[in-house]
């Protein structure tokens, strides 16, 4: 239930200004792989081009291919909301639906597409997507509550529950804990951890340490000026590009030289 | 020293905060006092005609055997109203606010917006001189193939001025209304909870559905009460539209009259009793709008806790 994205030779564009240029990249089914780098470097642009969440801006487009084993999710005939369901996405706000319960935000994804879902299975759904997400604990006292009466952190596991609910290929990750206190932020580590189990995950992060944390392989992107396109610098182990980096810029932002 | 200059802190920035929750609490209040001083003189004024042997009351038969049919055509106008405008402004409010391309969309939020300026005897007169002649071989189709129901009861008007055609005229006046409103509170939904919807593989109907519409409910329900309250309330369109009479069920037949309407006719000649049984007349508008705003406000609380706001 995992897939692995290989990307080749992507350029995104917005409107004619070109944000990303020219990154190839492979990740892993069944990995954690981090995109860090500064502010502006397209690092989250680029990861909304995996889901093509990217194409909600008008004038956003993109050039060459992102392959989900083996198939283009820009190939013609290929529908973004297909892809959408198969390549889920995790917010760096948390964004429960504020006018539904707890239990209903976890079903949001399984009751599109007029899919009908009898009772006991719902249940059983809300049951395992919590535990997956560490958090039915929590909440399984209360699962008709809305979702916007939790903590910051546990709206942001209620999110990547309602993500893993629909049994996507991979996970997207956008800054997910930058909004939230250290020991939310231990919480989602550890479960995105857990993740990779079933899951291809794809984090960005601000957070030097957390990508050291939970990532197995990490990609540092770089911008040369501002108007100038994001680049993908060095794409290796995460223990690669923290004790060993092959490229000066790597070094010198990993070590806090700048950025 | 640092006590003193810690209690020495009257700059002008405090006096600006005085006069502005003063000027504010003023206005509050002044609202209050309006709607009281208004409620009052109905009141006052219409107690005459509520306390009148029934016999005195244009009609003989007391005030309520004269006021309930003209409430229950002020309801059927302002009902038919609201069943056309509703769908077709929130459609509108859609596609301005998700659909079109955002030229198209600007363009078509000021032409609605004009709607909204057009003085209201001008859709009387469009609403008596065109749509009613235009619109009476409709009602003549209605009459002979749906007037088994009672509200298509035939035969039609010939005129075409009928409940219906009023009630035609004012969806057009509360179209704008409801039209504006829905499309900035469209506006409003968040970024991040459409992007959540979308990130599920929703379609843009489904995101729609989950996010847009929940988001705005409250606002849409408040939209349409302000297109209710212009619907009760409008006069003049009404009264050159309507070729006004008894209640009748038939919707296409001539017959039927709304409060305003009747004020607004039987006005200028009336005198003595007659002007406080117009009067009590709008105090029962009055309160039919104050109910219906309350019953609103219930409706938007009770979903309080799902509204987003906490």
């Amino acid at each position: 239930m995992s897939k692995r994205i290989d990307v080749k030779d992507l350029n995104v564009y917005y409107g004619n200004f070109l944000a990303v240029e020219d990154v190839s990249i492979n990740i892993e089914a069944k990995s954690v792989t981090a995109f860090i780098g500064p502010s502006g470097c397209g690092k989250s642009t680029f990861l909304r081009t995996l889901n093509r969440m990217h194409e909600v801006l008008p004038g956003a487009r993109v050039e060459g291919e992102v392959l989900l084993d083996g198939d283009n999710l820009y190939g013609p005939g290929v529908d973004p909301v297909t892809v959408r369901s198969q390549i889920g996405m995790v917010f760096q706000r948390p964004n429960p639906f504020p006018t539904m319960s707890i239990r209903d935000n976890v079903l949001a994804g399984v009751k599109l597409n007029n899919q009908k879902i009898s009772k006991g299975e719902a249940d059983a759904l809300v049951e395992r997507s919590l535990q997956g997400a560490n958090l039915w604990n929590e909440v399984k006292d209360r699962l008709e509550k809305p979702g916007s009466g939790l903590s910051g952190g546990q709206q942001q596991r209620l999110c990547i529950a309602r993500a893993i609910a629909v049994e996507p290929q991979v996970i997207l990750m956008d800054e997910p804990c930058s909004a939230l206190d250290p020991i939310s932020t231990l919480a989602v580590e550890d479960l995105i951890n857990e993740l990779k189990d079933q899951y291809t995950v794809v984090i960005v992060t601000h957070n030097m340490q957390q990508a050291a944390r939970v990532s197995d392989r990490t990609a540092f992107f770089n911008i040369a000026g501002t108007g100038k396109p994001g680049k993908l610098i060095e794409f290796a182990d995460t223990t690669t590009i923290f004790n060993n980096p092959g490229q000066k810029a790597t070094e010198d932002y990993v070590s806090g030289r700048f950025g | 020293m640092t006590v003193t200059s810690l209690k020495s802190s009257q700059g002008a920035g405090r006096a600006g905060d005085k006069i502005f929750s003063g000027a504010t609490l003023a206005a509050g209040c002044l609202i209050l006092a309006v709607l009281f001083g208004v409620a009052l003189f109905l009141v006052v004024q219409a107690i005459p005609a509520l306390t009148a042997p029934a016999a005195e009351i244009q009609g003989g038969e007391g005030f309520f055997a004269y006021i309930w049919p003209i409430v229950v055509g002020t309801l059927i106008a302002a009902a038919i109203a609201l069943v056309i405008a509703t769908p077709i402004a929130i459609g509108v409010a859609l596609f301005i606010s998700h659909f079109a391309p955002r030229q198209l969309a600007s363009g078509l939020g000021y032409v609605i917006d004009l709607l909204a300026a057009i003085p209201s005897v001008v859709y009387g007169a469009w609403g008596a001189a065109f749509l009613a002649k235009e619109i009476s071989p409709a009602y003549n189709w209605l009459a002979d193939n749906m007037g088994w129901l009672p509200i298509f009861q035939g035969p039609a008007s010939a005129t075409g001025k009928t409940i219906l055609t009023a009630g035609i005229v004012l969806s057009v006046m509360v179209l704008p209304i409801i039209t504006s409103l829905s499309r900035e509170i469209f506006l409003q939904t968040p970024k991040l909870h459409e992007e959540a919807a979308l990130a599920l593989g929703a379609t843009r109907w489904e995101m729609i559905k989950m996010a847009v519409l929940p988001f705005a409910r409250p606002g849409i329900i408040s939209a349409i009460m302000l297109g209710l309250g212009r619907a009760l309330g409008e006069t003049m369109a009404v009264a050159l539209v309507l070729s006004s009479g008894a209640l009748t069920a038939s919707l296409i037949q001539s017959g039927n009259q709304t409060i305003a309407a009747e004020i607004a006719l039987n006005f200028p000649e009336a005198s003595g009793l007659k002007v406080s049984t117009l009067i009590a007349a709008g105090l029962v508008l009055f309160v039919i709008t104050l109910g219906v705003n309350m019953i609103a406000r219930w409706i938007i609380t009770r979903h309080k806790e799902f509204s987003g706001a906490n």
